[in-house]
Parts: structure tokens; sequence; C-alpha cells
């Protein structure tokens, strides 16, 4: 093989925040590149896709509305990943957190009243919460891998779902549709832009700086950081792999449940048998987007958030099909794994090697 | 690198700089004429419901040409989604939107609210909190009858197989207008109905149609969207149904008939309408009469059943006979309908339980 | 029941258990080699179209095969490129190729919406296929059915019984080692990655020339991550593997006729009954750690990067 890996004495810092930029840049020229393989004029095209979204105020919301649910699954996400636990069940966990704090407003219609939302989330939090530490729990007590349990509760949690919603949450009034009675005032989020913008926004925002401090200032984040890089290390260090397990998943699992009650509670209003459209594993994308940083997926969510806008407003404008999407979000991902490599190793063409070091 | 990546950024900004010219001058082009909108659920190419919408837009495209221009926006999911994309072909100058699934009710009467000024058409729901908001649906139950008929005469077994997707109204006003059409030929007529959960997983379709035939049916009908029940039938030589687009193709051998769900009469007269300013709101269910539901070629069975067939079909498009009239009782032994009765629209539209002769129950 | 529809369920099963099975035995020769491919869901719809658009333009199903075998190698060699040349994360780039083919396929498949495929032949030998019952179990399927079973045991023979299986084992196991002796770890690994992206590419076959003859998006509808699932399930045993196809291609069917029979389950418990017992038979495979720990390629998901 004529290219090499050689890892770097230190991360480098420089690729470190260059490497998602490169990756953008990289995936930008991919898109031209089949925007003309469809008969498109690629400016134009990646103008659309790209830059649009963010020229009206209208469209600016939408990204912000669409980015609180992938912030705050990918935040947690952040922390799974980076203590090497594999999280890939956040769908779930985002539909059960969405049931468990959809019970007040729907069993309890008549509990209005300021403490009725806080209870809510808090309710959202533990379901999602719960729903993750079941993989947990087969992780430690039997070892069962956690990519595979967890993915496989995605589908439990989408029919649970399904059964609330046509069964017995449904709504009286609704002609037997599937769907619960509209939440009340007291059970909605509060809306600070617009239109449909939330107060989610800000918890998203409190989130990601609040695990940006736990993982760097903490014992805890350092143990899960070690965990993750050292395994040996941190049991030889007196951190328990188990624990940690438990810790991370009932975290990014509370999360993605947190992000499914707001998400209900805000722009949705009701319970539905379908409430997300991916988002569990779109936060996979933004996680790493992200670079394992809860703030860097806040970016890394508004920048992904971006591209449905832009799908719709390529639809709209250039009758570009939606598949494009996937697409472009595959090659994205793809873009920065490549790059990635980058802060770590450098590369090199095995025949200079030597030039190089002499 | 950092070369690399500075070139490439000049680049971009002029990428940006030339696309803005082109995209106003593409928003300001809609304004001389009709911009029709319409959002799918599902993927244009699952050749089933969503497919029908599209060949009803392009209809419209080729009945009024010059007058009209259309988008469409598939795959659009029924959660917070809904709401952000029928606003955005609000904003991006369409006159006419149509929402095609039942989970965009709340999210087109939202936008509705906003833009009084466009119309909004929203398929099978119920709300049209706003002046600018109309409903639409089909009476699919009026061909399921007329299949259940014909099912009734060419079973050998005695036994139709029923491939479900969920138990909302409309699924078994399907069920039961099937089970009084074979009943009216056969009394002692078995459906057996099995639940898939969903409306399109072509694998899982299939899988059902199998074991449906392994449990002595020997006609397939569904209510979910792909062609694998009526390919299933063909290999194992037994008869189907098609849904919603005319399957022959796929049974040349096979299908009896087809629902074929037919929009292109609706779109294309709504959105005259528009053009013509004598847009006002509806609540439409139109069926067999008006041309929303249109029968295949009744195929593969003797002349005199597929006159008969006609003949029925007929008899329902001219309004002379209606699928849901009585005496029908329910399954739980109570009288749904009295002699002579014909059941009212407001019933049929929540209907949620099984008429006498089901065996299974209805899940809940 | 009549012994008639028992059998004519077990020809069902066989056919629901096939897709499975083939891409299960291909994932289970890379996780093997100690990489773990996500992506099987993305090569198994890219191999679905590229086999139904390869049948239309060669006029021949069998033709339809090769196009599949060939695309799902071309994505997986993505895949190797990434997580063997660049040693990037497997999860996330797994991730990134299933969503690579779910697009791509629907860009491809733009052309062929609506068109009835061809259809892989039916074995059919005179007085065989014709023997009562077990005629049409045995003797009547189509060639990738039987396919299954020869690449069920072939890898088995080659994993356990030939010095090419040992090193890939080796290589999986203990990827250090495995270079210290002298053994090409990343080219062992390619080549384990190519033939599960063939291995899922064929499923893709089994689904739009076999299962369902036609074209539809989104048609491989999680069958890729269900195979993920049994490789776990058959603890990295290809022999294992065909009994837990088996079994869930039984769950699958058997709600089913469960629900034709008139049993009142919601219907809502019995879709969500083959991922249960997914997950319960993880846990019980998973518990008995000795069996794990003999099995589990211990160098899964880790990159592999040769120091100078």
């Amino acid at each position: 093989m004529p290219l090499t890996l050689e890892r770097r004495v230190a991360p480098s810092k420089l690729m470190m925040f260059a490497s998602p930029v490169i990756a953008i840049i990289l995936t930008l020229i991919a898109g031209a590149i089949i925007l003309l393989f469809l008969g498109k004029d690629p400016a134009n095209g990646l103008y659309v896709f790209f830059v649009e979204p963010l020229t009206q105020a209208w469209s600016l919301e939408e990204i912000l509305v669409k980015t609180i649910p992938l912030a705050l699954i990918a935040a947690g996400l952040t922390i799974c990943f980076t203590a090497n636990v594999w999280n890939i069940g956040a769908e779930g966990q985002f539909i059960l957190g969405a049931i468990a704090g959809a019970t007040i407003p729907v069993l309890l219609p008549d509990l209005q009243g300021p403490h009725t939302l806080p209870l809510m989330m808090m309710l959202g939090f533990m379901g999602g919460m719960f729903f993750a530490l079941i993989p947990a729990l087969f992780k430690v007590r039997f070892g069962a891998n956690e990519i595979l349990t967890s993915l496989m509760l995605v589908y439990v949690a989408e029919l649970i779902l399904d059964y609330f919603v046509r069964g017995p949450w449904r709504d009286p009034a609704g002609l037997n549709f599937p769907k619960t009675i509209d939440f009340n005032e007291w059970a909605s989020m509060p809306i600070i832009g617009a239109d449909r913008l939330n107060i989610g926004l800000y918890i998203a925002i409190a989130v990601a700086f609040i695990l940006l401090f736990f993982m760097g200032r903490t014992f805890q984040g350092f143990g899960i950081k070690l965990a993750g890089q050292a395994p040996k290390a941190a049991k030889f260090a007196g951190f328990s792999r188990d624990k940690t397990v438990y810790l991370v998943l009932a975290l990014s699992g509370g999360l993605a449940g947190l992000a499914g009650i707001i998400e209900v509670a805000g722009p949705i209003n009701q319970l539905r048998p379908a409430i997300s459209p991916g988002y569990g594993f779109t936060a996979i994308i933004v996680a790493f987007l992200g670079r394992l940083n809860p703030v860097g997926a806040l970016i890394a969510a508004f920048i992904l958030s971006i591209t449905y806008i832009g799908a719709e407003n390529a639809q709209i404008f250039l009758k570009i099909t939606n598949k494009i999407t996937s697409v472009f979000q595959g090659i994205l991902l793809f873009f920065v794994l490549a790059c990635d490599t980058l802060i770590y190793y450098r590369l090199r063409l095995k025949a200079r090697m030597n030039e190089v070091r002499s | 690198m950092k070369k690399t990546v500075i070139g490439a950024l000049a680049a971009l900004s002029l990428i940006a700089a030339g696309a803005t010219a082109t995209v106003q001058n593409a928003i300001a082009a809609g304004k001389d004429k009709v911009k029709v909108g319409f959002v799918y659920v599902g993927p244009v190419g699952d050749f089933g419901w969503t497919y029908q919408h599209d060949q009803g837009r392009l209809a419209v495209e080729q009945a009024l040409g010059d007058k009209v221009e259309t988008t469409f926006l598939e795959s659009v999911p029924e959660g917070a989604d809904a709401e952000r994309a029928i606003e955005g072909l609000a904003r991006s100058g369409h006159d006419l939107i149509f929402t095609t699934s039942f989970g965009y009710m709340d999210p087109t009467n939202s936008v509705a609210k906003k833009f009084p000024d466009i119309k909004f058409e929203h398929a099978t729901g119920f709300k049209r909190e706003h002046p600018n908001v109309s409903t639409y649906d089909s009476r699919f139950y009026e061909g399921r009858y007329v299949q259940g008929m014909i099912a009734g005469t060419m079973s050998k077994t005695g036994v139709a197989g029923y491939i479900a997707s969920f138990p909302i109204p409309e699924v078994v006003q399907g069920i039961n207008s099937f089970l009084l059409g074979a009943q009216s030929v056969n009394p002692d007529f078995k459906v057996k109905v099995v639940w898939v959960s969903t409306w399109f997983d072509p694998g899982k379709e299939a899988d059902a149609a199998k074991s449906l035939l392994d449990q002595g049916a020997d006609i397939l009908t569904q209510h979910t969207d792909s062609t694998a029940a009526m390919q299933v039938a063909a290999e194992r030589g037994a008869f189907a149904f098609g849904q919603a687009s005319d399957m022959i193709k796929f049974g040349p051998k096979t299908q009896l008939t087809a629902i074929i769900d037919d929009w292109a009469h609706y779109y294309v007269k709504r959105t005259k309408q528009v053009l013509d300013g004598t847009w006002n709101q509806q609540a439409t269910w139109d069926g067999m009469t008006e041309e929303h539901v249109i029968m295949a070629p009744f195929t593969n069975m003797p002349a005199e059943l597929a006159a008969k067939a006609a003949k029925l079909a007929e008899s329902i498009k001219n309004d002379t006979f209606h699928p849901f009239t009585g005496p029908i009782t329910k399954k739980d032994g109570t009288v749904f309908l009295k002699d002579g009765e014909v059941a009212e629209d407001g019933v049929l539209a929540g209907m949620n339980f099984y008429v006498k002769g089901m065996d299974s129950e209805l899940p809940k | 029941m009549s012994v008639d529809i028992i059998f004519a369920i077990a020809v069902t099963i066989m056919t629901a258990a096939t897709p499975l099975l083939i891409a299960a035995i291909g994932e289970l020769v890379v996780e093997r080699s100690g990489v773990l491919n996500l992506g099987v869901e993305g090569m198994m719809i890219i191999g679905a179209i590229a086999g139904f658009a390869g049948a239309q333009l060669m006029g021949s199903a069998t033709a339809g095969i090769l196009f599949a075998v060939g695309a799902g190698m071309l994505l997986s060699a993505f895949f190797a490129l990434l997580v063997l040349v660049m040693a990037a994360n497997q999860v996330a780039t797994g991730l990134s190729i299933t969503l690579l083919g779910l697009g791509l396929s629907g860009l491809i498949g733009n052309a062929y919406i609506g068109l009835p495929g061809l259809k892989l032949p039916k074995m059919d030998i005179p007085g065989l296929t014709d023997l009562p019952l077990i005629g049409n179990l045995l003797f009547g399927h189509d060639i990738l059915v039987y396919a299954s079973f020869a690449l069920a045991f072939g890898v088995s023979w080659f994993l356990f019984k030939t010095r090419s299986g040992l090193i890939l084992r080796a290589v999986g196991d203990n990827h250090s080692s495995a270079h210290a002796i002298g053994y090409p770890v990343l080219l062992v690994r390619f080549l384990a990655i190519l033939f599960g992206g063939a291995c899922a590419g064929l499923a893709g076959a089994y689904l739009s020339l076999s299962y369902t003859t036609q074209w539809i998006e989104g048609m491989s509808a999680g069958r890729g991550w269900i195979a993920l699932a049994l490789v776990v399930f058959a603890s990295w045993r290809p022999m294992r593997a065909i009994a837990g196809a088996y079994l869930f291609g039984s769950v699958l069917i058997l709600q089913f006729h469960a629900q034709a029979l008139g049993i009142k389950v919601p219907t809502q418990l019995l879709s969500a009954l083959p991922y249960i017992a997914t997950i319960l038979v993880l846990i019980l495979i998973s518990r008995n750690r000795r069996l794990i720990q003999s099995n589990t390629p211990a160098c899964l998901g880790l990159p592999f990067v040769a120091d100078k």
C-alpha cells in the first residue's frame, strides 16, 4: 500500500478544527458532481441546498426548531461514544420519553399549572433513561452487545407508541384516528420565536455547555474519557466499567427522552404514531460531525438541520428528488470520518518516508 | 492544505453569488399562473398511494399546460416536519396545496391560518378549521363490495384473505363492505384478516399473503400498497385484487379487478376552480359516481360474472345501490342498519366494528 | 391443522429465512476478521436495485445476481477504504454506508418503478419436486435458497478446517500478534469485507428477484439490521446462523398464521415478537461467557494500524 498512516505524537490541534471544515468542503464538491450528474446546475443547486435556508427569517427559525431534538440527543450520544459505549437506540429512547411525558396531558388533562411542564420533562427524561438502562443492564449483567439490543428496542418502542395512540390513549373525538387529544396550554412548550421555536433551544444550549463542563472539568467526566481511551488504565484508576456503562447510557437515554417530550409538547402538540423522522439515527451523524464534543454537536445539529430545509427547497425550486438528502448526509459522514483520521495520524507516502525523516 | 481550503472557500463564495440571481428569478416567475404544491407521505416510487397522487399531479400538468406549475415534496414525515414542508410550499408562491396523508391534518390547518389567501386541500381528514381548507377522500369501500361479490362467486374454498394495514375506519369500512359483498352470493363466506401494521413493506405483505393462502384462502385482497400480494397469488395460482393502481402487469392471469384511486378528476377540477376564482370550501367524499374510484377491467373470470360485476358497479355508480344498506347486523349481534336503511356518512367515517360473519376480533 | 399446511408453512419460512441467512453469513466472516460493518442494510438495498436493474438490462434474472454481488462489493470497498486505510470508526462508517445505500438505490431505482421484474427460475426435478409433502420443500426452490446453505457450510469449513480460515480468525482475535507473525492483517480484512459486501448484495438480489420480483424504494425494510443481530445470535458460528435465520423466519411467518387463526393478541405485540426474541436470545447466548468468549473475535471493532 503506497499510503500509510503514521500516528502523531499528540493529536493535531489544527486538524481538530480543520477536519470538519475540510469534510464539509469535500461534501460540497462531491455534491456538485452528483448535481452535474443529475443534469442540474451545481452552483445553483448547492446554493439552494445549503445557503438559501439561512437567508429567510422563517426558515432560519425552522432550522433552529429542528436543531433542538438533534442537539439534545447528540449531546448525550457524544458522552456515550466517548466512553466507547455504542447506544444506537436513541430513537427508541426518544419515543419512550415522549410517551412517559405525555402521560400527564393525556391521562391527567386537569393537572394544569406552572408545574405541569417541568413534571412532563422530568417524566420524559426518566422514560428515556429507563429505556436506555435496559441495554445497559443486559450489557453489564449478561454481556449482551448494546449496539444490537438498543437497536432492537427501537422497533419495540415504535410499536409501544403505536399501541397507545391506536388503543387506550386514542382521542375519543378523533373518529378512531390514531392520535391523542391535543396537549393543553400548560402542557405546551412556551414559544420564544415568531412561530414555532420554543424554549427547548435554551435547554439544548444549556445541556451542551453543562456536558462540556462535566466532561472537561469533573472527575466523573475524566473517568468516562479514560474508560473510552484506555479501559485498562480506567480500571486501574478505580473507575468501574459497569458504573460507567450505566451512567453514560442513563444520561444519553435521558437526554433523548427529554428531546422526545420537548418535541411532542412543542411543534407536534399531541402523540401520534410517527413522532420522529429518525432523529435518533441522524443524531449519531451529528455526534460525529461535532467531534464527540457536546458543544460541537450543537453546531453540527444546526448544520445538519440546514440540509433538511435545503432538501425541501431543492425539491421546490429545482425539482431535485429528496433521495439526494440521505446521499449528502452519507457522504458528509463519510468525509468527516476520513478527515478525523488526520487528527491522530499523518498520511504519508511510503517511498518518501525516509527522506522526510532524514 | 491551507491553500486548498482558501481556494475552495473562494470558489464557494463565487457559487453562492451566482446562484442568488437564479433563485430569485424562479420565485418571481410563479406569479402569472397557478402554482400547485403536493405533499406526499411516501416516495413517488411506492407504486401505491403516493404514486397515484403523483399521477393526479401529472394529469393536472397535462390538462392545464402552461397555466399551471406543479411541485411536490416526497417522503415528508408526519411529525413536526410536515408543518414546515407545507409552509415552505406556501411561502414559495404556491396558490393551491394538496396534503395527501391523514397525519398532515393539524399541520395543514395551522399553516392555512397563517396564509388565508392560499387554498389548502387535505386528503382523508375531517378538520376544516379555516375557510381556506377543504378535505377530500374517496369511497374505496364501494369498490370493495364489488370485489366481495366476485370473491364470493369465484372462491372454491369460501375463504378470502385480507391483508390489512391499521384498524382505522377507512380500512374497517373496506373489510365490512368486502364481506357484505361476498355474503350477498355466499352467506357462509369467510374473510381472514391479517394486520401487518404497515402501509408499505413488500416483504411483509408477501409473507402475509403466503400465510393466508396456506390457511386456505384462495383469493387475496389487500389494504396495503405494494404489488407483493398480487405476485404471490400469481405464483400460487390463486386470484387477487389490485389495490390503488391497476396491477394487471404483475398478475395477468391473477388479477380479477382492481380498485384504482383516481385523483386526476378532483385535482384538475380544483385547480381550474382556483384559476377562475370559483374555489370554495368543501368536504368531498366521492366514489364511483364521480370517478374517484374506478374498477379495473373484470378479468380472469367467466363472462357472466364479469357482466354481473359490471352491472353491480354501475348500480353503485348511478346511486341506485349503496353497499351499506340494511338489514345489517353487527358482529356483537346488535342491529347496525334496519331493513332498507342506508348508512349515514358520519357513521361510516367513524366505523369501528365488524359486521356479522367475521370470525376474528377487530384490534383495538 | 393438516400436515399439508405445516409443510406449506415450512416452505414459506424457508423463503423468509434465506435473505437473512445469506447476509448474516457474509457479516459473520467480516466480524470474524475483527471488523464490524453496520452497512449491511445499505449494501443489501444496493444489491436489490442492482440485481433488478441488471436483470432488466441483460434480460436474465441470473445475470442480475452478478450485478447485485458487484454492487454490494463496490459499496463495501468504500467501507474498507475508510476503516482499513483511514482507520476510521467502524460503527459510524457503517452507518454512512447504510445512508448512502438507501439514498443511491432510490436515485438509481427511479427508472425501474412499477416494472414487473424477472424471477429466478425454480428448480424442477421431474419425480423429485412432485413428491408429496417434501417434494416442494426440498427440491422446489430457486438457486439462492440452496446457495444460502452452501454458503453456510462452505464458510464453516473455511473458518475451521482451512489454514486461510485460521489466519482470518487469528487476525480477528489478535491483530497485533497476527501482524507480528507476518500475516497481512489489512489484506485479510479487506477480502473479508468484500465477501461480506458480496453476500449482502446477494441477499438484496434475492429480495428483488425472488421474494417479491419488483423494485420498490426501501424494500429491504430493516432486514440488514436483523442479519446483524443474527450474527451475534449465532455466536459467530455459521451452523448456528442457519438455526437463527430459520427461527427468525418462523417467528416472522407464524405471527401471521396466529392472526389468521384468530388468536387474540395485540398486533403490535406480534410484530414486536421477532425483536424481543432476538434480544432474549442475545441475552441467553451472551450469558454463557465461555461460549461467547471462545467465539467472539476479540478485536471486533478495533482499528488496526501497523506500528513502524
